[in-house]
């Protein structure tokens, strides 16, 4: 049996959260996960900037904080932390362990923006896997372009001997399935195994959204959310698991807050596709094991497509989004009023919109029209309007409207907060699929 | 027959990709899987998410855990980065779903729900 911990659910997750998964109990393997869809945008600009950033910067401060347990108790640590410059991360980390002798492998390769125009030309068309759109379309506007690699390519870096593996783009179930792969030698086609991992991976990979987190049965019960532990998967060689947390760390894991997070993003659960298998949501067995303790098993899964997932980003013009609060009396119908003057004055100003839209805070913002009306003395509400265009200055024009509003408009208003509001470039995402021909994980591996 | 809110006998978790946000839908004990199944239809989901949802909605089974998978198509004002929404992710859909009013039978309710 190995121990396979998730120390972080998303880029800006607890920074606690790993150091607390490697000093609270026993653990052979630490995953993070860094990168949400947009995140290798944002990390393309930086490294187009300096090209000395471009990964994730957290990764190499947590790095240096857990060094020593890392080291003295040879836990391997598996992150998805590289970003567009998994080598210059690598650099980053070696100098933050301090100590010679540590292999850290990289998994590149993912990264394809160089090569955008040449798939193009070859009419590898790249389309738009919502849309049907082909890439040509926007592809002046493409800012970042990476290969989902899965558990295969985390393996085979482990294979290595390296401690530390660093990776680009990878899907984040790979996190998890690359050490189960590569401890229990399992083939390339033992997609039932693969599947297992995978369902592993997909639990742990939101962090404390499986042990407590978000879980709606019975919350207020649910102990120490404060100390909150992260998920743990005890892995057998024949693919079954249990998800687990370490001894005294808050939270609870039950059928039903594992229950919630499996159906977390999930599409058609006969078939979610990942590069290393298809794995089927809907053969998996539970079972309490225990406290804190539930078992998997019975998994299965089907052949691998011959495709790669690509996460694309491209910039789809600007948007910006002001706040205003009312208090009582006539909460509601004053920002009901402020909202409709706002729009009066938008509409003088002859500004035309992609999309504007208005929200309630405290009455439907959530819940739109399913939301009762709110009671005649609701005490305060949250104006919230947003509005979209390709043309920034339309949108910079926008939040100069919302702050006059403090004095110009109905009575009782505050919560403007620091003054205008900030205009923000979109940045969407561009799901398509590449032939696994046309992409292969780089690996190399280095020596503090 | 009672005529109850969901959230008496269902709990769930709703999340988003692109545009699509996806509410799973989780009996709180297994005798209740059956009622979900047989009037949570994909049908009923969407007028009960009229307004919020633009497109289809697809209902998947997931009878191993109890469970059902709904996805909600044009339903978060374009998703992700493009959406102008509070909730861009439909984080709070799961709530939204378990406002829905069904009927189920009197000797179902007569035990405390218990989780699972």
């Amino acid at each position: 049996m190995i121990r396979i911990a998730n120390g972080q659910g998303f880029w800006g997750d607890s920074l606690e959260a790993p150091l607390k998964q490697i000093r609270r109990g026993p653990l052979d393997y630490l995953t993070l996960d860094y990168l949400a869809e947009i995140t290798m945008s944002i990390l393309q600009k930086q490294f187009a900037r300096d090209p000395r950033a471009g990964y994730a910067r957290d990764f190499v401060d947590m790095v240096g904080r857990g060094a020593r347990d890392i080291i003295d108790r040879r836990i391997r640590v598996v992150a998805n932390a590289g970003g567009v410059n998994p080598e210059g991360c690598r650099g980053a980390v070696g100098k933050a362990l301090a100590r010679p002798g540590i292999k850290i492998a990289v998994v590149a390769g993912d990264n394809i923006l160089d090569r955008l125009d040449d798939l193009i030309a070859r009419g590898i068309q790249l389309k738009n896997l919502d849309t049907g759109a082909p890439l040509e379309s926007v592809r002046p506007r493409v800012q970042s372009a990476n290969v989902y690699f899965g558990g295969a390519a985390i393996a085979d870096a482990l294979a290595t001997g390296a401690q530390i593996v660093i990776t680009g783009r990878t899907t984040d179930t790979g996190l998890v399935l690359g050490p189960m792969i590569h401890e229990f030698k399992w083939k390339p086609d033992e997609w039932d195994k693969l599947a297992a991992g995978t369902i592993a991976g997909h639990t742990v990979e939101c962090g404390a959204q499986c042990t407590g987190g978000n879980c709606q049965v019975d919350w207020q019960s649910i102990p120490n959310f404060a100390d909150i532990g992260y998920p743990i998967v005890e892995a057998d060689p024949d693919g079954s698991f249990v998800i687990t947390k370490h001894a005294g760390t808050g939270g609870r894991i039950t059928l039903a807050s594992i229950k919630e997070q499996l159906l977390y993003e999930l599409g058609d659960p006969h078939e979610y596709i990942t590069p290393d298998c298809i794995a089927d949501f809907t053969s998996i067995q539970l079972r309490q094991d225990g406290e804190d303790r539930v078992r998997f098993c019975g998994i299965r899964g089907r052949p691998a497509t011959d495709m790669y997932k690509v996460s694309i980003s491209y910039s789809a013009g600007f948007k910006a989004v002001g706040t205003l609060m009312y208090s009582w009396p006539d909460a509601y119908a004053k920002a009901q009023a402020s909202d409709r003057i706002l729009r009066e004055r938008l509409d003088r100003l002859g500004l035309r919109f992609d999309a504007i839209r208005t929200e309630f805070g405290g009455v439907n913002a959530c819940h739109g029209p399913l939301a009762a009306e709110p009671a005649a003395d609701i005490s305060e509400v949250i104006l919230r309007v947003g509005a979209r265009s390709q043309d920034r200055s339309v949108i910079e024009r926008f939040t100069k409207e919302i702050a006059p509003l403090a004095l110009n408009g109905p009575p009782t208003v505050t919560g403007f907060g620091a003054g205008r509001p900030k205009v923000e470039e979109i940045v969407a995402y561009w799901p398509a699929l590449l032939p696994k021909t046309e992409a292969a994980p780089r690996i190399s591996v280095e020596e503090t | 027959m009672a005529r109850v809110q969901l959230t008496r006998i269902a709990h769930a978790r709703s999340g988003d990709k692109g545009d699509t946000a996806n509410v799973g839908l989780i009996a709180l004990r297994p005798e209740f899987y059956a009622v979900l199944s047989e009037q949570v239809t994909a049908q009923r989901v969407k007028k009960h998410f009229d307004g919020i949802c633009l497109g289809d909605v697809e209902r998947f089974e997931l009878p191993n855990i109890g469970a059902l998978n709904f996805l909600l198509h044009e339903s978060l004002d374009g998703g992700g980065t493009l959406s102008l929404k509070a909730d861009a992710q439909g984080k709070t859909y799961s709530a939204a779903l378990l406002r829905m009013e069904i009927e189920v039978p009197d000797e179902l309710l007569s035990k405390d729900p218990l989780p699972g």
